[in-house]
């Protein structure tokens, strides 16, 4: 997809305006996963504002994010990076052949205490 | 009182126990929980992508059950009731989506949200009410010190789940002394356990889980409890030695219903 078509397929599907974001930084401050992303949720806002969404699509962090909202509860301009992160992973997952998580890993995953839960948030989370 | 139930796919598997012991203390409690006919896995996680229509149905078919039986639903599970609020939000509040699922599932009358959705907990607070359940205390917690660990799906997004204040919530505390225990309060009970990363990296999830039982240990409590599955497996296999139990273990052992 062109950039300028995947900016706004991004946009669209999270209803986010990139432009509202004022950089103070505290979506990244509050988010549990900051340690284990090379790309944090600032970045996520002010890459797709860029128009710099190609190495966002590459990155390991899409699939680091927990969709906890801590990040969209403290926004103070309600800019809701986890919006703009899931919509990134989607455009991502939603290509032919590139789910993240494929459903015959997921017996090596599993132990006994396992919740259904974790499979199925898993799954929607990481395949299409 | 009678309410329609969706348990979900963990209280039928794994969490027997939270579904059993629910359902008991409900009973105790003189509430009927009627579970709806048929219905379907919500998915685990809210899809939040606005154009995510197929993944929102199984939520709505739910919510359009409980309209019919004229009962809010009543879920358990932390993420049956953070996806049932939130789809059910959007058919009340987003036109597009709304116009899309009901072109999809073509009821009879059109649904826009009508359907109420009560996690467990506040059926217990707004339904039943803490000083009614204070009164049905047979064995009080007395002396108990006891953590709240609300994690995120009860809580986020504050304004869609209007469930309790976000950042400082109360309604697990207002629990915890109904029963006659100690509620303890600790920084950490509305961060996040690390989910279903449990799956790929449970180095992630350990480190996560084992600063939530941390806090809650500096501040001086010697148990906790959830409502979720997925935090409960994530705090117990964390390496901490801080027991950990679902909230309807308290409330039933309170009840006397051993």
């Amino acid at each position: 997809m062109e950039q300028k078509n995947l900016k706004e397929e991004i946009l669209r599907i999270s209803g986010v305006n990139p432009r509202k974001c004022m950089k103070c930084g505290k979506c990244s401050g509050t988010c549990p996963s900051y340690e284990e992303m090379d790309f944090h949720p600032h970045q996520f806002v002010y890459m797709v504002e860029s128009g710099d969404i190609e190495p966002l699509m590459a990155s390991g962090s899409l699939y680091r994010c927990l969709t906890c909202f801590a990040c969209v509860e403290r926004c103070p301009r309600q800019v809701e990076p986890a919006k703009l992160i899931e919509a990134v992973r989607l455009t991502v997952i939603r290509q032919q052949g590139q789910n993240h998580l494929k459903p015959d890993q997921l017996p090596g995953m599993l132990d006994e205490d396992m919740p259904q839960q974790a499979l199925v948030s898993a799954m929607r989370k990481f395949a299409k | 009182m009678v309410f329609q139930y969706y348990p979900g796919c963990t209280l039928k598997t794994r969490a027997k126990e939270l579904d059993r012991k629910a359902r008991l203390c409900a009973e105790a409690l003189g509430v009927q929980l009627e579970e709806i006919k048929d219905w379907q896995c919500c998915g685990g996680c809210y899809p939040v992508a606005k154009d995510e229509i197929a993944t929102k149905l199984s939520a709505v078919r739910a919510m359009m059950a409980a309209k019919d039986a004229g009962t809010p639903v009543v879920t358990v599970c932390s993420a049956c009731h953070n996806v049932l609020k939130r789809t059910n939000h959007d058919m009340q509040t987003d036109e597009v989506i709304r116009d899309r699922v009901n072109r999809y599932l073509k009821p009879d009358v059109p649904y826009a949200g009508e359907g109420e959705v009560l996690h467990f907990l506040e059926m217990l607070r707004d339904k039943v009410g803490f000083d009614t359940i204070r009164e049905k205390v047979k064995n009080p917690l007395t002396g108990r010190k006891i953590g709240a660990y609300y994690g995120c799906l009860l809580l986020r997004p504050g304004k869609v789940m209007a469930f309790d204040d976000p950042e400082n919530p109360s309604i697990m505390e207002d629990f915890i002394t109904a029963l006659g225990a100690e509620a303890v309060r600790y920084p950490y009970r509305n961060e996040c356990c690390g989910a279903y990363l449990a799956l790929e990296d449970q180095a992630i999830t350990k480190k996560k889980s084992s600063a939530v039982l941390h806090s809650a240990k500096c501040a001086g409590a010697q148990e906790v409890i959830t409502a979720c599955p997925l935090c409960l497996y994530n705090l117990q296999k964390c390496g901490d030695d801080l027991p950990v139990v679902y909230f309807t273990e308290l409330l039933f052992e309170a009840l006397g219903l051993e």
